[in-house]
């Protein structure tokens, strides 16, 4: 008996452990190669250049573990960036315009949710339209990219706020989101009853419905928090830029997915963890920086390599799901 | 038994993808070689193909070390690149934004860590100019007034013009309408009759040429301005199926100098062509030279463009890169 649970809690433990050997082999293989890879600018651009593309991540995980989707990730990120942008322009005080950004994630998110849950509808096909809402509306507040001028974003997001390093390096505000952000999620999915609710949706929603669980709050809950997510993504890509663009972030939602699937998480539901995803999207990081460093690669090798990795990872979900079946069969 | 093969299987993928990347990675221990880091916006037109391969050719003939990073058209890419660039410590970054706005605090970043920034054909908005040492380009201004200047010359300064205008609000569309515009504005008798964006594309060139023709002032026109050479190749088209003959009886200037005006000049339908050369590596690597070497260089560098009438367009035909 002891045995089975062992081998079971370990087989659920492999995907972690297999991204995280990955971001290992990848980081000797810079080191191996390039003389200013081990350095530590490097690693905090991993977290500062990635930050965006992690809070989304984050909120996409939540998704993938209640077993849905959510492709209006990038969209939303453009059209909270360009509605900052032109708050700001307009004379709007920065921490207005940040609640404002974060209150249309919310109810954009909570009203998917809402329409997935009533209506039984497909939260692929509910985010589909979401996403190319979200992308119009950008354009519609506002047809080009627009810089930003306010010194709140210049100064204070820039410089001050930045955590100042050894050998010059800066820690930037943004890698400071993404992290208070992770440890948020994580207490959130690992230590409160919503947290065990989207397992549980996610593992088996008629079980879970059985168990008790009010799946439509829940679901209402996850796609709240998704939006809330993706706008704080936007938020955090709106200072890395310094200006919005409703153009940007296409498909980025894509991305967030695959390091979702990398980080180990099952994209059928239930199973997975926010860590792994950390330790996905700096792995997504990584390879875009070494073909950076490299410098004569074409960079479109990236998404070959990411496309290569997404495929690996699932091959080797579906071996850990049959080994965890016969575990329990045994 | 079976999680020693699932880790083995997973190791072997490992395996091989490192092999790929190892296999592509070479020692960067060679020291003393320049080390140039260059953002590209991407390869979206034959235009930026060209641009890119004049870079990296040139850095080759130098021997200098090119890290070049295709942005794939987001400038979140190129902020990555630029941070990789300054992690590795190039020599010089130079770099083609994608947009205008948002760069001050990667710029910012590169000038703490001493490291030279050149901009490669478009500019930015910083509030800082010292961000960056200089800016090589085309000045669309001028394109305007070498085909304003070469049409009046041409016709006598006699000339009923219309006017196929660029993207509205890009960059190009607007300053080689001004250009333009000064060099007419010497010649009373000519005169810009109708003006109209053909968004920089054959399709709208040709549709919009054909409005004009068709309009009360179609028959009184005698020359023809196009803001880029692929708005005129679909404005020939236009004018060929209305019974008139491109670049005889509707005198045609455009500017760009793509491969395909060469060959419309050779074939006596397009007058003249104004160059915007994306060929700008030799200048570019010259420039860096200045720097390293200490230098003053100037603010902006203007590329070395020229102008194409039909009597040089068959010598010049296979020489085109682009």
């Amino acid at each position: 008996m002891v045995i089975v649970k062992l081998l079971k809690l370990q087989t659920r433990y492999i995907p972690l452990l297999a991204t995280a050997s990955v971001f290992a082999i990848l980081y000797s293989i810079g080191l191996a190669s390039f003389s200013h890879f081990g350095s530590l600018r490097v690693f905090v651009n991993l977290l500062g250049d990635n930050a965006f593309l992690g809070i989304a991540a984050i909120g996409a995980t939540f998704v993938i573990l209640s077993g849905g989707i959510d492709l209006s990730v990038g969209s939303v990120i453009a059209c909270t960036s360009i509605l900052m942008a032109t708050l700001l322009e307009k004379g709007w005080v920065p921490a207005t315009v940040i609640s404002m950004a974060l209150l249309f994630g919310i109810c954009f998110g909570a009203a998917m949710g809402c329409l997935i849950h009533c209506f039984a509808l497909p939260a692929f096909l509910v985010t589909l339209a979401g996403m190319f809402f979200a992308r119009g509306l950008g354009f519609i507040i506002h047809p080009q990219a627009l810089g930003i001028n306010h010194p709140f974003f210049l100064n204070t997001i820039g410089d001050n706020l930045a955590i100042r390093l050894p050998h010059g390096v800066e820690f930037p505000f943004t890698a400071s989101c993404f992290v208070v952000a992770l440890l948020v999620a994580m207490a959130i999915a690992h230590m409160t009853v919503f947290g065990r609710n989207v397992y549980a949706v996610g593992g088996n929603e008629q079980a879970a419905k059985l168990m008790g669980v009010r799946i439509g709050s829940a679901k209402l809950m996850i796609y709240t928090l998704a939006g809330f997510f993706s706008a704080l993504a936007g938020v955090v890509f709106t200072f890395y830029m310094q200006s919005g663009n409703p153009a940007s972030c296409v498909g980025l939602e894509l991305d967030a997915i695959a390091a979702v699937v990398i980080g180990g998480t099952l994209l059928s539901g239930g199973v997975g963890y926010l860590a792994g995803t950390f330790l996905g999207i700096l792995v997504l990081g990584l390879i875009q920086t070494l073909i950076t460093f490299h410098g004569d690669l074409n960079t479109w090798w990236t998404k070959i390599v990411i496309g290569m990795l997404v495929l690996v990872f699932i091959l080797l979900q579906n071996l850990v799901t049959t080994m965890t079946k016969k575990g329990i069969a045994q | 038994m079976k999680k020693k093969l699932v880790m083995l299987g997973l190791l072997a993928g490992v395996a091989a993808l490192s092999m790929l990347l190892t296999a592509c990675g070479q020692d960067e221990t060679t020291k003393k070689k320049l080390v140039v880091g260059f953002s590209q916006i991407g390869a979206e037109s034959a235009w930026r193909t060209a641009n890119t391969t004049s870079i990296k050719d040139e850095a080759e003939k130098r021997g200098m070390a090119l890290k070049f990073s295709d942005a794939q058209q987001k400038q979140e890419n190129q902020i990555k690149a630029i941070r990789s660039f300054i992690a590795q410590g190039v020599d010089v970054i130079a770099f083609s934004p994608v947009v205008e706005t948002g760069w001050e605090p990667v710029l910012k970043e590169a000038k703490r860590a001493k490291i030279p920034v050149i901009l490669s054909d478009r500019s930015v908005e910083v509030s800082d100019p010292s961000l960056y040492v200089t800016f090589i380009g085309s000045d669309f201004v001028e394109e305007g007034r070498r085909a304003g200047q070469w049409l009046a010359e041409t016709t006598g300064g006699k000339a009923q013009i219309a006017e196929l205008v660029g993207t509205p609000g890009a960059a190009p569309a607007i300053d080689r309408k001004k250009g333009f515009e000064e060099v007419i504005a010497e010649y009373p008798e000519m005169q810009i009759i109708k003006s109209q964006s053909g968004d920089f594309t054959r399709a709208k060139g040709k549709e919009v040429m054909e409005a004009f023709l068709k309009s009360p002032e179609g028959n009184t026109i005698t020359a023809l301005y196009a803001h880029n050479d692929d708005m005129a190749l679909g404005a020939i088209q236009a004018i060929e199926e209305a019974g008139k003959k491109p670049g005889k009886d509707i005198v045609i200037v455009s500017i760009d100098g793509v491969r395909g005006a060469f060959e419309a000049m050779v074939a006596g339908k397009l007058n003249c062509t104004v160059e915007c050369n994306p060929l700008i590596g030799p200048q570019l690597f010259d420039v860096i030279e200045n720097i390293t070497d200490g230098k003053e260089v100037a603010k902006r560098v203007v590329s070395e463009e020229g102008v194409y009438d039909q009597t040089q367009a068959a010598k010049a035909l296979p020489k085109r890169k682009y």
